[in-house]
């Protein structure tokens, strides 16, 4: 049973078929109100999110489908202390496809193991958030028309931060990529995603703790969120917390077409006086979100229906 | 110093010196009822030294554990007194239920059932990964 629990689970050839129904999902939303019908979507949230489900809700609603589900481990079995397994195997019995988060790194794969459905990674503690990536491919690709020859600057919490891990190892694929790391020495890409992904692919980046001077050759900047949840100690993170507050005047020597990018939530990292700038698309990410996940529930209910 | 040599069983032989201890624990060795010899720092031509591990039963040894510890082991099968087949193991590409993930926000951190899988990812480097957290096995 075909699953997505990776962002690299997909070869380049299925991201670009999942773009291209993502855009003609877009183009003609009517075409596909009914393309689930009868067909039933589980979000299993074991712990909370807004964006990541809800956004999973409506994808399946606009395709014609339904929703079962619960959006905190105490709602669910797993507070009787079921396993992830065996919630797996009872809610293959009801649905036709589940969209998992765990607090804990790994469960959805135990999930995808034991179910006779498809399983889809809804985040995984710091681990994987493929979704995530596949909303942040989907709006590269329409603003920037395309994958190729682009200066990606990231930006913040670039240790913990999930999404950029994965969207590090997705853009890697493509060619004529460069990547600004911008961060506080604290929070600098971890030694073995560089190894792994840059160096292994021979892709070209460079590390900084200089936003404004890298600014001038972005085509996408990517801010993220210090987060809190990932520090055992708090004085680090007050400390390090405010390290990039993107302003308008930071704004002065950017690219006139630069795309600005966050995966949300946002604290204070992004001046909300940037929010009318055309060159924000953060909020179009979280709607691109709810087209990839429309392509990828329909590409795996119909490769579970073969 | 002389070890009576086996009629039935296993010699696990070309240990790297001081890995021996390490393979008895993890092969389980010490709960057998049978001989089990451990051999330290043989003097050995071609390693200098090495450590030697001989099993006097017909069980069977779980030989990913041995190429995890040290592929370049071999395992001498005897029978009857006679050396039979030695194989050569070399690094498993997977490992389960050997080693256990040490990540305290793996699922396998709170889920005892669960089988402990690590996959080979640098054969160069010997670096295993959790399957499920892809933390590195130390």
């Amino acid at each position: 049973m075909r699953s997505l629990i990776d962002i690299l689970d997909l070869s380049v050839e299925e991201i670009d078929k999942l773009i291209a129904t993502a855009n003609d999902i877009i183009a003609n939303p009517d075409d596909y109100a009914e393309k689930c019908k009868r067909k039933k979507l589980a979000t299993l949230f074991f712990e909370p999110s807004t964006r990541t489900r809800l956004s999973f809700e409506a994808a399946m609603i606009e395709l014609g489908g339904s929703v079962i589900g619960f959006s905190a481990a105490n709602n669910s079995s797993a507070a009787k202390g079921e396993s992830v397994s065996d919630t797996a195997k009872t809610i293959s019995c009801y649905a036709d496809i589940i969209a998992m988060r765990h607090p804990k790194e790994g469960a959805p794969l135990v999930a995808s193991r034991a179910a006779s459905i498809p399983v889809i990674n809804a985040g995984d503690g710091g681990h994987n958030h493929p979704t995530q990536t596949l909303a942040d491919l989907l709006t590269i690709y329409r603003e920037k028309c395309g994958f190729n020859n682009l200066t990606i600057g990231l930006c913040g919490d670039l240790k913990f931060g999930r999404t950029v891990h994965s969207l590090i190892s997705a853009m890697s694929r493509y060619s004529g990529i460069k990547f600004v790391l911008i961060s506080p020495e604290e929070l600098k890409l971890p030694s073995y995603v560089k190894k792994d992904v840059l160096e292994k692919n021979d892709i070209q980046f460079e590390q900084t703790t200089d936003l404004e001077g890298a600014m001038p050759k972005l085509d996408i900047l990517y801010m993220t969120r210090v987060q809190r949840e990932r520090f055992f100690n708090e004085e680090d993170y007050l400390r390090l917390k405010d390290s990039y507050i993107l302003e308008p005047n930071k704004l002065k020597n950017a690219k006139k077409d630069l795309c600005i990018m966050h995966p949300l939530p946002r604290v204070n990292e992004i001046s909300v006086a940037i929010d009318d700038d055309p060159r924000a698309c953060y909020f179009k990410q979280v709607l691109n979100g709810k087209y990839m996940r429309m392509a990828l529930i329909l590409m795996l209910l119909e490769e579970a229906a073969k | 110093m002389n070890i009576d040599s086996i009629s039935n069983g296993f010699v696990i032989d070309h240990i790297k010196a001081g890995s021996g201890m390490k393979l008895y624990e993890l092969l389980g060795l010490g709960e057998l009822d049978c001989s089990v010899a451990i051999i330290k720092n043989v003097a050995s031509k071609k390693m200098g030294k090495k450590d030697i591990i001989k099993i006097d039963a017909d069980i069977s040894v779980d030989l990913d554990v041995i190429g995890y510890v040290d592929p370049d082991a071999t395992v001498n099968v005897i029978k009857n007194g006679e050396l039979v087949r030695k194989v050569v193991i070399g690094l498993p590409e997977k490992l389960t239920d050997v080693i256990k993930c040490k990540n305290p926000r793996c699922i396998t951190s709170v889920e005892q059932e669960i089988h402990h899988i690590f996959k080979l990812t640098d054969k160069e480097k010997k670096i295993y990964r959790c399957i499920y957290c892809e933390t590195k096995a130390n």
